[in-house]
């Protein structure tokens, strides 16, 4: 059946209002579209690594979700996925439940980058049915604005604050996704909020219903860490891909495919003259700044290009 | 029937494990708890247990894992030891503020710095705070025993905390003694099933677990939590006593060892309570009348029942096998001395800090201590209260 955004927002909610995410934050757009994605009749259960949408989203007693939930801390959420699901075999095997359950985990860069990796990666290559969602809004938001290694270079964070002796952030983003793939995981891909979300949507159905562990990396700016105003949201995204900063494509079976391919690649620069956190890169004398970018990207594209058929 | 066998700790306790037939087992090896998963990964392959056998990156996950799987409503559990225990520590936490009773078998060893693989109880002690059930074993009968009752502890709705079941490394863990072993169905119907009433996978209601617990309702969780381990106490004397009706092998909150008329005693958790009751033979056979009082639970801490056994000495000395660094004693001193506050007349106490990342504890060194004690109750002088024995100076 042809994907219809109106069909598919017209499915109840399973993320409900009322949580305290900021106006316009990306991790809620993020958490709505992904959990579309699940089939009505299949249950599911819920992973957050703290963070910002853990914190704003089950504020005891009241949670913003319809399926089961669990938090239990900041590096471990792929480990307490990997439990629920080791759970949720032996239970049904025994017969103590019939119901078909999805284990799905959401963790910011900070719990997926950073300090969850190891158990993001160890869940991954124990290979768990499980999707890690990683809602990547490139800093440690929830503690205000320190970098981390989503970071992209030049970025005026608040550990790596412009200054005298200071352009930013020194080192260039860590790509995640591909480090994802090289677990021979069966899924691996990277979308963002574009058009009628059908990217999106897509790759979290795959995600979702490929059995075996699944990655989904999600660029999901933070209007506040990113300085730009919250209705430039849909610019802003699609700014990242048209660039090819935030490239969409996917790995299933060890191949990959670019599912989205820009019709004019435009200069990085257009992505950053949007955003507060690149404004010191536009004053004069900083043009290497933005030659450095450009730079960057182009060589990360190339070597994407080149691995996909 | 009781099986006669020959096993070690780590054996008994991976044989407990399988006779209750656990839904999930997270576990990453560390000496000297390695066995335990080492032995229990080979009842998986053999199909003899139903266990879904996670073999995780870290202990950080073992127990991640444990919280994952017993909030789903899976019976789970882990072991571990040392840098182990320490690598877990948030996570502790969470599962007991979590209400999720995962047992924890914890083989006891000494905490790096320098790195040392030998036993002592700075692992359990740095986790007495975590808000589990602690217990503890002086040989590998203690441990398969106070295994076989963990879950009907932990699991029982008054309490739902977790639990460590805690044996001394390499001194019980690995050394084969003779054991009793229960049938099957005796420990299946004595353990039972866990059946939850909340969980993540129920079919009627969703649940939420781990909330952000802002300040208007976390300090009701912690009391809530504070008052779980107050009723642990009676079901740990109920689930004692009912495995003694069972096995003929009964279990309180300790152990005393001549006791009645002792004028002087040490107090101590373990393995050395051998040591002990071997010097207490032999000062008994001098005519000194000493004893000796063996903790098996830690936490909760029974209080007023420790104060009440050593009421009627002069003297008494406490020994850690820990160090907690105060500058004023160990933790078992600690809360020991405290007991002992509330008493009319109470013993003089005194603290000894021994043991360490596996020194050495002889009759020799218990003989010492009584001697000791002796000297504080004729001179009525305490002298230092806090002290090391064993160690080269």
């Amino acid at each position: 059946m042809a994907y219809s955004l109106k069909e598919q927002l017209s499915k109840e909610e399973r993320f409900v209002g009322g949580h305290r995410l900021c106006a316009g934050c990306g991790a809620g757009i993020a958490v709505r579209a992904v959990l579309r994605a699940l089939e009505p009749e299949d249950k599911a259960v819920i992973t957050n690594a703290t963070g910002c949408l853990e914190v704003s989203s089950f504020l005891y007693p009241y949670t913003a979700y319809k399926d089961s939930y669990i938090h239990c801390a900041f590096e471990n959420a792929a480990a307490t996925c990997g439990g629920v699901e080791a759970a949720y075999n032996v239970l049904k095997k025994k017969g103590k439940i019939q119901d078909n359950f999805k284990f799905i985990t959401f963790g910011g860069d900070g719990g997926t980058y950073d300090i969850g990796f190891q158990s993001l990666s160890g869940a991954m290559e124990r290979g768990h049915d499980m999707v890690y969602v990683c809602y990547d809004n490139e800093a440690y938001m929830n503690t205000g604005i320190q970098r981390s290694s989503s970071t992209p270079r030049f970025a005026d964070a608040t550990t790596t604050p412009v200054g005298k002796a200071s352009y930013g952030k020194k080192q260039n983003k860590k790509n995640l996704t591909e480090i994802l793939a090289a677990h021979n995981i069966p899924y691996a891909a990277q979308t963002t909020f574009l058009g009628n979300f059908r990217d999106l949507h897509e790759k979290a159905h795959k995600a979702i219903y490929t059995p075996g562990a699944c990655f989904l990396n999600v660029m999901a700016p933070c209007p506040r860490g990113w300085r730009f105003q919250a209705q430039d949201m849909a610019q802003i995204c699609r700014l990242a891909v048209d660039t090819c900063v935030w490239p969409l494509y996917e790995v299933v079976e060890g191949e990959w495919h670019l599912t989205y391919m820009p019709s004019k690649k435009l200069p990085v620069e257009e992505f950053m003259v949007k955003q507060g956190r690149f404004k010191h890169c536009f004053k004069p004398g900083n043009e290497w700044m933005i030659e450095e970018a450009q730079k960057y990207v182009d060589d990360q594209w190339e070597k994407l290009l080149a691995k996909c058929k | 029937m009781s099986i006669r066998e020959r096993l070690s700790g780590n054996e008994a306790v991976a044989y407990a494990m399988k006779q209750i037939n656990p839904d999930v087992m997270g576990a990453f090896p560390i000496t000297p708890s390695t066995e335990i998963p080492q032995y229990f990964a080979q009842y998986v392959a053999n199909g003899e247990v139903d266990t879904e056998f996670v073999t995780v990156e870290s202990e950080h996950s073992s127990m991640s894992t444990c919280i994952g799987a017993a909030a789903a409503g899976a019976r789970a559990v882990t072991a571990t030891s040392s840098c182990g225990l320490a690598l877990m520590w948030e996570l502790l936490y969470v599962a007991s503020s979590s209400r999720l009773p995962i047992t924890l078998a914890l083989v006891t060893r000494a905490l790096t710095g320098p790195i040392n693989i030998n036993n002592d109880h700075s692992d359990a002690m740095g986790a007495r705070d975590a808000g589990w059930i602690q217990i503890f074993a002086e040989n590998n009968q203690e441990a398969y025993d106070n295994y076989i009752q963990a879950m009907p502890i932990s699991e029982n709705p008054e309490v739902r905390l977790p639990i460590m079941v805690c044996q001394d490394g390499f001194i019980t863990s690995h050394a084969v003694e003779n054991i009793e072993l229960e049938e099957d169905a005796l420990v299946k119907e004595f353990v039972g099933e866990y059946n939850p009433e909340h969980y993540l996978l129920k079919h009627e209601n969703p649940l939420a677990v781990g909330p952000y617990g802002v300040s208007p309702y976390y300090m009701e969780a912690k009391k809530a939590q504070a008052e779980a381990m107050k009723r642990a106490k009676e079901v740990i004397l109920e689930v004692g006593k009912k495995f003694g009706d069972a096995t003929g092998r009964y279990y309180g909150f300790f152990e005393t060892y001549q006791m009645e008329d002792a004028e002087t005693a040490v107090v101590l958790i373990g393995s050395s309570a051998g040591t002990a009751r071997a010097t207490v033979d032999k000062l008994r056979a001098q005519g000194r009348k000493v004893g000796m009082l063996k903790l098996r639970v830690f936490r909760p801490f029974p209080f007023d029942e420790i104060a009440e056994a050593l009421s009627g000495c002069k003297a008494v000395a406490i020994l850690d096998k820990a160090e907690s660094f105060s500058a004023a004693g160990g933790p078992l001193f600690a809360e020991t001395r405290s007991a002992l506050y509330d008493l009319e007349n109470r013993p003089k106490a005194i603290n000894y800090v021994y043991g360490l990342g596996g020194r050495d504890f002889r009759v020799e060194d218990c003989t010492y201590i009584f001697d000791q004690l002796d000297e504080i109750v004729e001179t009525g002088k305490t002298g230092e209260v806090y002290r090391h024995i064993g160690q080269r100076e």
